[in-house]
Protein backbone atom coordinates (compact mmCIF):
# COMPACT_ATOMS: atom_id res chain seq x y z
CA UNK A 1 0.00 0.00 0.00
CA UNK A 2 1.29 3.40 -0.94
CA UNK A 3 1.97 5.51 2.08
CA UNK A 4 0.12 8.79 1.80
CA UNK A 5 1.37 11.91 3.42
CA UNK A 6 -1.19 13.30 5.84
CA UNK A 7 -2.11 16.85 4.86
CA UNK A 8 -3.04 19.63 7.25
CA UNK A 9 -6.64 19.46 6.03
CA UNK A 10 -6.76 15.76 6.91
CA UNK A 11 -5.62 16.53 10.44
CA UNK A 12 -8.20 19.26 10.77
CA UNK A 13 -10.89 16.90 9.52
CA UNK A 14 -9.95 14.21 12.01
CA UNK A 15 -9.85 16.68 14.86
CA UNK A 16 -13.35 17.84 14.03
CA UNK A 17 -14.74 14.31 14.19
CA UNK A 18 -14.46 14.25 17.96
CA UNK A 19 -18.09 13.29 18.43
CA UNK A 20 -17.56 9.88 16.89
CA UNK A 21 -13.84 9.40 17.21
CA UNK A 22 -13.13 6.28 19.22
CA UNK A 23 -16.79 5.31 19.59
CA UNK A 24 -17.77 1.90 18.38
CA UNK A 25 -20.66 1.89 15.92
CA UNK A 26 -22.66 -0.52 18.06
CA UNK A 27 -22.51 1.95 20.95
CA UNK A 28 -24.15 4.72 18.94
CA UNK A 29 -27.85 4.66 19.77
CA UNK A 30 -29.33 7.40 17.62
CA UNK A 31 -29.16 7.29 13.86
CA UNK A 32 -30.81 9.32 11.16
CA UNK A 33 -31.24 8.78 7.45
CA UNK A 34 -30.06 11.55 5.19
CA UNK A 35 -29.73 11.80 1.41
CA UNK A 36 -26.55 13.22 -0.06
CA UNK A 37 -27.09 14.19 -3.67
CA UNK A 38 -29.92 11.71 -3.84
CA UNK A 39 -28.24 8.75 -2.20
CA UNK A 40 -29.38 7.54 1.23
CA UNK A 41 -27.03 7.10 4.19
CA UNK A 42 -27.51 6.18 7.84
CA UNK A 43 -25.42 8.48 10.01
CA UNK A 44 -25.13 9.12 13.77
CA UNK A 45 -27.69 11.72 14.78
CA UNK A 46 -25.28 14.00 16.61
CA UNK A 47 -23.15 14.89 13.59
CA UNK A 48 -23.16 18.15 11.75
CA UNK A 49 -24.01 18.00 8.07
CA UNK A 50 -20.33 18.32 7.23
CA UNK A 51 -19.29 15.55 9.60
CA UNK A 52 -22.09 13.38 8.24
CA UNK A 53 -20.98 13.85 4.66
CA UNK A 54 -17.48 12.79 5.67
CA UNK A 55 -18.82 9.95 7.79
CA UNK A 56 -20.62 8.72 4.68
CA UNK A 57 -17.26 8.49 2.96
CA UNK A 58 -16.99 11.72 0.99
CA UNK A 59 -13.78 13.70 1.10
CA UNK A 60 -14.56 17.39 0.81
CA UNK A 61 -12.04 19.35 -1.19
CA UNK A 62 -14.45 22.27 -1.78
CA UNK A 63 -17.41 23.41 0.30
CA UNK A 64 -15.44 23.25 3.49
CA UNK A 65 -13.07 25.60 5.21
CA UNK A 66 -12.77 26.77 8.78
CA UNK A 67 -15.30 24.28 10.21
CA UNK A 68 -16.20 26.90 12.78
CA UNK A 69 -18.94 28.92 11.10
CA UNK A 70 -16.75 31.81 10.12
CA UNK A 71 -15.50 31.31 6.59
CA UNK A 72 -18.77 30.79 4.72
CA UNK A 73 -17.43 28.05 2.44
CA UNK A 74 -19.82 25.21 3.31
CA UNK A 75 -23.13 26.50 1.97
CA UNK A 76 -25.77 23.80 1.98
CA UNK A 77 -29.19 23.63 0.43
CA UNK A 78 -31.63 21.04 1.69
CA UNK A 79 -35.21 20.02 1.82
CA UNK A 80 -36.75 17.84 4.47
CA UNK A 81 -38.97 14.98 3.50
CA UNK A 82 -42.60 16.08 3.33
CA UNK A 83 -41.79 19.81 3.50
CA UNK A 84 -42.18 22.22 0.60
CA UNK A 85 -39.68 24.71 1.95
CA UNK A 86 -36.19 24.73 0.49
CA UNK A 87 -33.79 25.51 3.33
CA UNK A 88 -30.26 26.80 3.56
CA UNK A 89 -27.52 26.28 6.12
CA UNK A 90 -23.82 26.18 6.86
CA UNK A 91 -22.85 22.48 6.82
CA UNK A 92 -20.42 22.85 9.71
CA UNK A 93 -22.95 24.62 11.94
CA UNK A 94 -26.08 22.56 11.40
CA UNK A 95 -26.89 19.19 12.85
CA UNK A 96 -28.29 16.50 10.57
CA UNK A 97 -31.97 15.73 10.82
CA UNK A 98 -33.84 12.67 9.68
CA UNK A 99 -35.05 12.92 6.09
CA UNK A 100 -32.74 15.70 4.93
CA UNK A 101 -32.06 15.85 1.21
CA UNK A 102 -28.74 17.63 0.97
CA UNK A 103 -26.53 19.23 -1.59
CA UNK A 104 -23.39 21.29 -1.06
CA UNK A 105 -22.87 24.53 -2.96
CA UNK A 106 -19.13 24.94 -3.42
CA UNK A 107 -19.24 28.23 -5.29
CA UNK A 108 -21.61 31.09 -6.16
CA UNK A 109 -21.21 32.38 -9.69
CA UNK A 110 -21.70 36.00 -8.62
CA UNK A 111 -20.92 39.05 -10.70
CA UNK A 112 -18.39 41.27 -8.98
CA UNK A 113 -17.82 44.73 -10.38
CA UNK A 114 -14.37 46.29 -10.50
CA UNK A 115 -14.00 49.72 -8.95
CA UNK A 116 -11.29 51.98 -7.69
CA UNK A 117 -12.52 53.08 -4.31
CA UNK A 118 -10.27 56.14 -4.30
CA UNK A 119 -12.01 57.50 -7.36
CA UNK A 120 -15.60 57.00 -6.20
CA UNK A 121 -17.92 59.63 -4.86
CA UNK A 122 -19.59 58.97 -1.54
CA UNK A 123 -23.02 59.36 -3.10
CA UNK A 124 -26.11 57.12 -3.13
CA UNK A 125 -25.86 56.88 -6.92
CA UNK A 126 -22.73 54.67 -6.72
CA UNK A 127 -24.87 51.75 -5.66
CA UNK A 128 -26.92 51.77 -8.83
CA UNK A 129 -23.83 52.42 -10.91
CA UNK A 130 -22.06 49.25 -9.79
CA UNK A 131 -25.05 47.16 -8.74
CA UNK A 132 -27.91 48.30 -11.00
CA UNK A 133 -29.84 45.10 -10.32
CA UNK A 134 -30.54 46.41 -6.79
CA UNK A 135 -33.37 48.39 -8.38
CA UNK A 136 -35.01 45.04 -9.22
CA UNK A 137 -35.52 44.18 -5.53
CA UNK A 138 -39.12 43.11 -4.97
CA UNK A 139 -38.86 43.14 -1.18
CA UNK A 140 -39.76 39.46 -1.12
CA UNK A 141 -37.38 38.87 1.81
CA UNK A 142 -36.16 35.53 0.43
CA UNK A 143 -32.55 36.65 0.99
CA UNK A 144 -33.20 37.29 4.68
CA UNK A 145 -34.79 33.89 5.09
CA UNK A 146 -31.85 32.18 3.39
CA UNK A 147 -29.17 33.87 5.51
CA UNK A 148 -27.44 31.40 7.87
CA UNK A 149 -26.22 34.37 9.90
CA UNK A 150 -29.78 35.63 10.46
CA UNK A 151 -28.95 39.02 8.99
CA UNK A 152 -31.70 41.35 7.78
CA UNK A 153 -30.45 41.07 4.21
CA UNK A 154 -33.44 42.64 2.49
CA UNK A 155 -33.29 45.61 4.84
CA UNK A 156 -29.71 46.37 3.87
CA UNK A 157 -30.44 45.97 0.16
CA UNK A 158 -33.24 48.47 0.63
CA UNK A 159 -30.85 50.74 2.52
CA UNK A 160 -28.76 50.85 -0.68
CA UNK A 161 -31.74 52.36 -2.49
CA UNK A 162 -31.94 54.97 0.24
CA UNK A 163 -28.20 55.62 -0.04
CA UNK A 164 -27.68 54.75 3.62
CA UNK A 165 -24.09 53.48 3.75
CA UNK A 166 -24.03 53.24 7.52
CA UNK A 167 -27.13 51.04 7.71
CA UNK A 168 -25.74 48.58 5.14
CA UNK A 169 -22.34 48.46 6.80
CA UNK A 170 -23.83 47.81 10.22
CA UNK A 171 -26.58 45.42 9.13
CA UNK A 172 -24.19 43.33 7.04
CA UNK A 173 -21.23 43.38 9.42
CA UNK A 174 -21.51 39.70 10.30
CA UNK A 175 -21.84 38.53 6.69
CA UNK A 176 -19.66 35.50 5.96
CA UNK A 177 -20.12 35.77 2.19
CA UNK A 178 -21.54 32.28 1.76
CA UNK A 179 -23.51 33.51 -1.25
CA UNK A 180 -26.80 31.81 -0.38
CA UNK A 181 -28.74 35.09 -0.51
CA UNK A 182 -27.57 35.73 -4.05
CA UNK A 183 -28.43 32.21 -5.17
CA UNK A 184 -31.97 32.42 -3.79
CA UNK A 185 -32.73 35.99 -4.94
CA UNK A 186 -35.44 36.12 -7.65
CA UNK A 187 -34.11 39.54 -8.69
CA UNK A 188 -30.60 38.13 -9.10
CA UNK A 189 -29.02 40.69 -6.82
CA UNK A 190 -25.59 39.87 -5.39
CA UNK A 191 -26.31 41.04 -1.88
CA UNK A 192 -23.03 40.10 -0.24
CA UNK A 193 -20.86 41.89 -2.77
CA UNK A 194 -23.09 44.93 -2.50
CA UNK A 195 -22.64 44.81 1.26
CA UNK A 196 -18.88 44.49 1.05
CA UNK A 197 -18.79 47.44 -1.33
CA UNK A 198 -20.88 49.48 1.12
CA UNK A 199 -18.68 48.54 4.07
CA UNK A 200 -15.58 49.56 2.14
CA UNK A 201 -17.15 52.86 1.16
CA UNK A 202 -18.39 53.51 4.66
CA UNK A 203 -15.01 52.61 6.11
CA UNK A 204 -13.22 54.93 3.77
CA UNK A 205 -15.58 57.90 3.57
CA UNK A 206 -18.22 57.52 6.28
CA UNK A 207 -16.15 56.98 9.40
CA UNK A 208 -13.55 59.06 11.15
CA UNK A 209 -9.98 58.21 10.32
CA UNK A 210 -8.33 56.62 13.29
CA UNK A 211 -5.26 58.60 14.31
CA UNK A 212 -3.95 55.88 16.57
CA UNK A 213 -2.90 53.54 13.78
CA UNK A 214 -0.94 56.28 12.06
CA UNK A 215 0.65 57.16 15.37
CA UNK A 216 1.62 53.55 15.91
CA UNK A 217 3.11 53.27 12.40
CA UNK A 218 5.27 56.30 13.14
CA UNK A 219 6.39 54.72 16.42
CA UNK A 220 7.37 51.54 14.60
CA UNK A 221 9.25 53.52 11.99
CA UNK A 222 11.10 55.40 14.71
CA UNK A 223 12.25 52.07 16.08
CA UNK A 224 10.45 52.24 19.41
CA UNK A 225 9.74 48.52 19.35
CA UNK A 226 13.04 47.30 17.91
CA UNK A 227 14.49 46.46 21.28
CA UNK A 228 11.51 44.34 22.29
CA UNK A 229 11.51 42.55 18.93
CA UNK A 230 15.20 41.77 19.30
CA UNK A 231 14.57 40.34 22.74
CA UNK A 232 11.81 38.05 21.48
CA UNK A 233 13.74 36.97 18.39
CA UNK A 234 16.66 35.90 20.56
CA UNK A 235 14.63 33.80 23.01
CA UNK A 236 15.08 30.05 23.14
CA UNK A 237 12.18 27.94 21.84
CA UNK A 238 10.98 27.05 25.34
CA UNK A 239 11.02 30.61 26.57
CA UNK A 240 9.25 31.75 23.43
CA UNK A 241 6.48 29.22 24.10
CA UNK A 242 6.06 30.61 27.61
CA UNK A 243 5.83 34.15 26.31
CA UNK A 244 3.23 33.06 23.79
CA UNK A 245 1.13 31.16 26.35
CA UNK A 246 1.22 34.09 28.76
CA UNK A 247 0.17 36.47 26.06
CA UNK A 248 -2.70 34.20 25.04
CA UNK A 249 -3.89 33.96 28.63
CA UNK A 250 -4.16 37.70 28.96
CA UNK A 251 -6.31 38.03 25.83
CA UNK A 252 -9.89 37.19 25.25
CA UNK A 253 -10.13 34.66 22.47
CA UNK A 254 -13.30 33.48 20.84
CA UNK B 1 -50.59 63.84 16.82
CA UNK B 2 -48.24 60.98 15.93
CA UNK B 3 -48.72 59.32 12.59
CA UNK B 4 -46.66 56.79 10.58
CA UNK B 5 -44.95 58.23 7.57
CA UNK B 6 -43.44 56.63 4.46
CA UNK B 7 -40.54 58.61 2.96
CA UNK B 8 -39.50 56.57 -0.10
CA UNK B 9 -36.03 56.49 -1.64
CA UNK B 10 -36.17 59.81 -3.51
CA UNK B 11 -36.85 61.80 -0.37
CA UNK B 12 -33.68 60.32 1.11
CA UNK B 13 -31.55 61.20 -1.91
CA UNK B 14 -32.45 63.73 -4.60
CA UNK B 15 -35.49 65.21 -2.87
CA UNK B 16 -34.17 65.70 0.66
CA UNK B 17 -35.57 69.22 0.62
CA UNK B 18 -39.08 67.79 0.29
CA UNK B 19 -38.66 65.66 3.40
CA UNK B 20 -36.85 68.30 5.47
CA UNK B 21 -39.48 70.95 4.74
CA UNK B 22 -42.45 68.61 5.19
CA UNK B 23 -41.25 67.25 8.53
CA UNK B 24 -40.58 70.77 9.81
CA UNK B 25 -43.95 72.07 8.61
CA UNK B 26 -45.74 69.11 10.17
CA UNK B 27 -43.94 69.70 13.45
CA UNK B 28 -45.06 73.33 13.51
CA UNK B 29 -48.60 72.05 13.16
CA UNK B 30 -48.14 69.59 16.04
CA UNK B 31 -48.08 66.62 13.69
CA UNK B 32 -45.25 64.20 14.33
CA UNK B 33 -44.53 62.21 11.18
CA UNK B 34 -42.89 59.04 12.47
CA UNK B 35 -40.74 57.34 9.85
CA UNK B 36 -41.93 53.81 9.21
CA UNK B 37 -39.37 51.40 10.70
CA UNK B 38 -37.61 49.13 8.21
CA UNK B 39 -39.56 50.53 5.25
CA UNK B 40 -38.64 49.25 1.82
CA UNK B 41 -39.19 50.41 -1.74
CA UNK B 42 -42.81 51.44 -2.31
CA UNK B 43 -42.82 49.14 -5.35
CA UNK B 44 -42.81 52.03 -7.85
CA UNK B 45 -44.77 51.71 -11.06
CA UNK B 46 -43.72 48.11 -11.61
CA UNK B 47 -46.26 47.02 -9.02
CA UNK B 48 -49.09 48.17 -11.25
CA UNK B 49 -48.81 45.18 -13.55
CA UNK B 50 -52.05 43.27 -13.28
CA UNK B 51 -50.76 39.71 -13.52
CA UNK B 52 -47.68 39.78 -11.33
CA UNK B 53 -48.52 39.60 -7.63
CA UNK B 54 -44.86 39.29 -6.70
CA UNK B 55 -44.53 42.99 -7.51
CA UNK B 56 -47.06 43.83 -4.81
CA UNK B 57 -44.96 42.35 -2.04
CA UNK B 58 -43.03 45.59 -1.56
CA UNK B 59 -46.02 47.91 -1.01
CA UNK B 60 -47.91 45.36 1.09
CA UNK B 61 -44.84 44.77 3.25
CA UNK B 62 -44.79 48.49 4.04
CA UNK B 63 -48.42 48.35 5.10
CA UNK B 64 -47.57 45.42 7.38
CA UNK B 65 -44.99 47.63 9.11
CA UNK B 66 -47.79 50.07 10.02
CA UNK B 67 -49.74 47.25 11.63
CA UNK B 68 -46.59 46.15 13.44
CA UNK B 69 -46.13 49.67 14.83
CA UNK B 70 -49.58 49.38 16.34
CA UNK B 71 -48.97 45.83 17.55
CA UNK B 72 -45.81 46.78 19.41
CA UNK B 73 -47.20 49.98 20.88
CA UNK B 74 -45.22 52.52 18.82
CA UNK B 75 -48.56 53.75 17.53
CA UNK B 76 -51.82 53.82 19.36
CA UNK B 77 -54.61 52.82 17.04
CA UNK B 78 -53.17 54.91 14.20
CA UNK B 79 -53.42 52.91 11.01
CA UNK B 80 -53.10 55.79 8.59
CA UNK B 81 -49.87 55.93 6.61
CA UNK B 82 -48.82 59.32 5.26
CA UNK B 83 -46.94 59.54 1.97
CA UNK B 84 -45.31 62.66 0.58
CA UNK B 85 -44.04 61.48 -2.79
CA UNK B 86 -47.01 61.18 -5.15
CA UNK B 87 -45.54 58.08 -6.76
CA UNK B 88 -45.20 56.28 -3.42
CA UNK B 89 -48.71 57.39 -2.48
CA UNK B 90 -50.15 56.09 -5.73
CA UNK B 91 -48.42 52.71 -5.55
CA UNK B 92 -49.10 52.07 -1.86
CA UNK B 93 -52.73 53.09 -2.11
CA UNK B 94 -53.42 51.13 -5.28
CA UNK B 95 -51.83 47.99 -3.91
CA UNK B 96 -53.82 48.37 -0.69
CA UNK B 97 -57.04 48.81 -2.63
CA UNK B 98 -56.23 45.86 -4.86
CA UNK B 99 -55.71 43.35 -2.06
CA UNK B 100 -58.76 44.65 -0.18
CA UNK B 101 -60.89 44.10 -3.26
CA UNK B 102 -59.31 40.71 -4.00
CA UNK B 103 -59.05 38.67 -0.79
CA UNK B 104 -57.71 35.64 -2.65
CA UNK B 105 -54.77 37.72 -3.85
CA UNK B 106 -54.10 38.90 -0.33
CA UNK B 107 -54.17 35.31 0.84
CA UNK B 108 -51.59 34.41 -1.78
CA UNK B 109 -49.34 37.25 -0.68
CA UNK B 110 -49.75 36.38 2.99
CA UNK B 111 -48.94 32.73 2.26
CA UNK B 112 -45.77 33.83 0.57
CA UNK B 113 -44.73 35.79 3.67
CA UNK B 114 -44.04 32.45 5.46
CA UNK B 115 -42.95 32.87 9.08
CA UNK B 116 -43.70 36.59 8.87
CA UNK B 117 -46.77 38.52 9.86
CA UNK B 118 -49.28 38.81 7.02
CA UNK B 119 -51.28 41.92 6.11
CA UNK B 120 -54.57 42.30 7.95
CA UNK B 121 -55.92 45.06 5.71
CA UNK B 122 -56.15 47.64 8.48
CA UNK B 123 -54.11 50.42 6.88
CA UNK B 124 -55.34 53.55 5.15
CA UNK B 125 -52.82 55.26 2.87
CA UNK B 126 -53.18 59.04 2.74
CA UNK B 127 -51.26 61.86 1.12
CA UNK B 128 -49.77 64.62 3.29
CA UNK B 129 -51.96 67.08 1.36
CA UNK B 130 -55.06 65.26 2.58
CA UNK B 131 -53.83 65.39 6.13
CA UNK B 132 -53.35 69.15 5.83
CA UNK B 133 -56.73 69.67 4.17
CA UNK B 134 -58.51 67.60 6.80
CA UNK B 135 -56.91 69.47 9.67
CA UNK B 136 -58.25 72.66 8.07
CA UNK B 137 -56.64 75.37 5.95
CA UNK B 138 -57.41 77.86 8.74
CA UNK B 139 -54.97 76.01 10.95
CA UNK B 140 -52.30 76.65 8.32
CA UNK B 141 -53.31 80.30 8.09
CA UNK B 142 -52.82 80.70 11.84
CA UNK B 143 -49.24 79.49 11.61
CA UNK B 144 -48.18 81.99 8.93
CA UNK B 145 -45.49 84.40 10.10
CA UNK B 146 -44.26 85.57 6.69
CA UNK B 147 -47.25 86.29 4.52
CA UNK B 148 -46.54 85.29 0.94
CA UNK B 149 -48.66 88.18 -0.26
CA UNK B 150 -47.85 89.06 -3.86
CA UNK B 151 -46.24 85.75 -4.76
CA UNK B 152 -47.92 84.21 -7.78
CA UNK B 153 -47.79 80.44 -7.65
CA UNK B 154 -49.15 77.91 -10.15
CA UNK B 155 -49.73 74.56 -8.44
CA UNK B 156 -49.04 71.54 -10.62
CA UNK B 157 -50.59 68.15 -9.87
CA UNK B 158 -49.62 65.72 -12.60
CA UNK B 159 -51.43 62.43 -12.43
CA UNK B 160 -50.28 60.27 -9.54
CA UNK B 161 -52.30 61.80 -6.71
CA UNK B 162 -55.42 62.17 -8.86
CA UNK B 163 -55.73 59.07 -10.97
CA UNK B 164 -57.20 56.53 -11.08
CA UNK B 165 -60.11 58.26 -9.38
CA UNK B 166 -60.59 55.37 -6.90
CA UNK B 167 -57.46 56.51 -5.11
CA UNK B 168 -57.40 60.19 -6.13
CA UNK B 169 -57.35 62.80 -3.39
CA UNK B 170 -59.09 65.50 -5.42
CA UNK B 171 -61.12 66.16 -8.58
CA UNK B 172 -59.04 64.46 -11.30
CA UNK B 173 -60.02 67.12 -13.85
CA UNK B 174 -59.87 70.23 -11.71
CA UNK B 175 -57.89 69.70 -8.51
CA UNK B 176 -57.72 72.59 -6.03
CA UNK B 177 -56.16 71.10 -2.92
CA UNK B 178 -52.82 72.91 -3.32
CA UNK B 179 -54.62 76.20 -3.97
CA UNK B 180 -56.27 75.93 -0.58
CA UNK B 181 -52.87 75.75 1.05
CA UNK B 182 -51.27 78.47 -1.08
CA UNK B 183 -54.14 80.84 -0.38
CA UNK B 184 -53.82 80.14 3.33
CA UNK B 185 -50.15 81.16 3.09
CA UNK B 186 -51.21 84.46 1.54
CA UNK B 187 -49.87 83.63 -1.92
CA UNK B 188 -51.90 84.08 -5.04
CA UNK B 189 -52.77 80.69 -6.51
CA UNK B 190 -52.70 80.85 -10.30
CA UNK B 191 -54.87 78.38 -12.12
CA UNK B 192 -52.85 76.70 -14.84
CA UNK B 193 -54.93 74.77 -17.42
CA UNK B 194 -51.90 72.48 -17.76
CA UNK B 195 -51.92 71.56 -14.07
CA UNK B 196 -52.85 67.92 -14.64
CA UNK B 197 -51.03 67.45 -17.92
CA UNK B 198 -48.50 64.62 -18.07
CA UNK B 199 -44.98 65.63 -17.05
CA UNK B 200 -43.51 62.89 -19.25
CA UNK B 201 -42.73 60.64 -16.28
CA UNK B 202 -40.06 58.00 -16.94
CA UNK B 203 -39.82 58.94 -20.60
CA UNK B 204 -37.31 61.39 -19.24
CA UNK B 205 -34.79 58.54 -19.13
CA UNK B 206 -35.44 57.42 -22.69
CA UNK B 207 -35.96 60.71 -24.50
CA UNK B 208 -35.28 63.89 -22.58
CA UNK B 209 -36.39 66.10 -25.47
CA UNK B 210 -39.83 64.46 -25.64
CA UNK B 211 -40.19 65.46 -22.00
CA UNK B 212 -38.72 68.93 -22.37
CA UNK B 213 -41.47 69.81 -24.87
CA UNK B 214 -44.06 69.00 -22.20
CA UNK B 215 -42.08 71.04 -19.70
CA UNK B 216 -42.05 73.92 -22.18
CA UNK B 217 -45.83 73.80 -22.59
CA UNK B 218 -46.58 73.50 -18.89
CA UNK B 219 -44.20 76.23 -17.72
CA UNK B 220 -44.96 78.61 -20.59
CA UNK B 221 -48.68 78.28 -19.88
CA UNK B 222 -48.13 78.91 -16.19
CA UNK B 223 -46.16 82.05 -17.01
CA UNK B 224 -48.83 83.21 -19.43
CA UNK B 225 -51.37 82.94 -16.62
CA UNK B 226 -49.11 85.18 -14.54
CA UNK B 227 -47.25 82.66 -12.37
CA UNK B 228 -43.75 83.26 -11.03
CA UNK B 229 -43.14 79.79 -9.74
CA UNK B 230 -44.66 76.32 -9.76
CA UNK B 231 -45.28 73.94 -6.85
CA UNK B 232 -45.72 70.18 -6.87
CA UNK B 233 -45.64 67.18 -4.54
CA UNK B 234 -43.99 64.70 -6.88
CA UNK B 235 -40.19 64.42 -7.11
CA UNK B 236 -40.39 63.04 -10.64
CA UNK B 237 -42.68 65.84 -11.84
CA UNK B 238 -40.36 68.31 -10.18
CA UNK B 239 -37.33 66.86 -11.91
CA UNK B 240 -39.05 66.91 -15.30
CA UNK B 241 -40.47 70.40 -14.87
CA UNK B 242 -37.28 71.89 -13.48
CA UNK B 243 -34.17 70.05 -14.61
CA UNK B 244 -35.51 69.55 -18.12
CA UNK B 245 -35.72 73.34 -18.50
CA UNK B 246 -32.06 73.02 -19.59
CA UNK B 247 -33.22 71.12 -22.68
CA UNK B 248 -36.08 73.59 -23.13
CA UNK B 249 -33.58 76.44 -23.38
CA UNK B 250 -31.57 74.48 -25.95
CA UNK B 251 -34.64 74.24 -28.19
CA UNK B 252 -36.29 77.53 -27.25
CA UNK B 253 -33.56 80.08 -26.53
CA UNK B 254 -36.11 82.77 -25.59
CA UNK B 255 -37.41 80.63 -22.67
CA UNK B 256 -36.76 82.04 -19.21
CA UNK B 257 -36.30 79.51 -16.40
CA UNK B 258 -38.94 79.31 -13.67
CA UNK B 259 -38.30 77.77 -10.24
CA UNK B 260 -40.28 74.66 -9.33
CA UNK B 261 -40.71 73.94 -5.60
CA UNK B 262 -42.33 71.43 -3.32
CA UNK B 263 -45.42 73.01 -1.75
CA UNK B 264 -43.94 72.24 1.66
CA UNK B 265 -40.97 74.52 0.94
CA UNK B 266 -43.28 77.49 0.58
CA UNK B 267 -45.08 76.44 3.76
CA UNK B 268 -41.76 76.35 5.63
CA UNK B 269 -40.94 79.81 4.30
CA UNK B 270 -44.34 81.22 5.28
CA UNK B 271 -44.17 79.61 8.74
CA UNK B 272 -40.98 81.59 9.28
CA UNK B 273 -38.85 78.47 9.69
CA UNK B 274 -35.09 78.61 9.34
CA UNK B 275 -33.85 78.51 5.75
CA UNK B 276 -32.26 75.09 6.33
CA UNK B 277 -35.83 73.75 6.63
CA UNK B 278 -36.82 75.34 3.33
CA UNK B 279 -34.08 73.42 1.49
CA UNK B 280 -33.90 75.92 -1.40
CA UNK B 281 -30.24 75.02 -2.01
CA UNK B 282 -31.31 71.63 -3.43
CA UNK B 283 -33.71 73.04 -6.01
CA UNK B 284 -32.70 72.57 -9.65
CA UNK B 285 -33.57 76.21 -10.32
CA UNK B 286 -32.70 78.42 -7.38
CA UNK B 287 -35.87 80.22 -6.19
CA UNK B 288 -33.96 82.49 -3.78
CA UNK B 289 -33.35 85.43 -6.18
CA UNK B 290 -37.10 85.62 -6.85
CA UNK B 291 -37.98 85.29 -3.16
CA UNK B 292 -35.47 88.01 -2.23
CA UNK B 293 -36.90 90.24 -4.93
CA UNK B 294 -40.29 89.73 -3.30
CA UNK B 295 -38.84 90.56 0.14
CA UNK B 296 -39.75 87.11 1.39
CA UNK B 297 -36.17 86.11 2.06
CA UNK B 298 -33.14 87.95 3.36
Amino acid sequence: MVERKISIMDSVRRASQSVIAGVDKKDIKHWVEIHIMGKAYKVPADLTIMQAIEYAGYRLIRSCGCRAGFCGACSTVYRKKGEYKLQTAMACQTRVEDGMFLVQIPFSPAEKPLYDIKKLEYEPSVFLKYFPEVARCLSCNTCTKSCPQDLQVMDYVQAALKGDFKAIAEDSFECIQCGLCALRCPAEIVQYHLAQFARRMYGKYGTLRDNNSEKRVREIEKGEFDKEFDRIMNLSADKLKNVYTEQQNTREVY
Amino acid sequence: MKIPYFPGCTLKTTAKNFEISALAVAKSMDIELVELPRWNCCGTVTSLTSDDLMRHLAPIRNLIRVEEMNDNGDMKDEYRLVALCSMCFNVLKRSDLRVKENPEELEKINNFMYLEKGYDGKVEVIHFLELLRDSGFDKIKNKVKVNLNGLKVAPYYGCLMLRPKEIGIDDPEDPTIQSGILNALGAESIDNPCKTRCCGSYQTVRDRYAVSELTYDIITRARKEGAELVTTSCPLCLFNLADRQKEVIEKHPEFKPMPVLYFTQLMALAFGLDETYCGFNQNYIDPRPLLREKDLLK
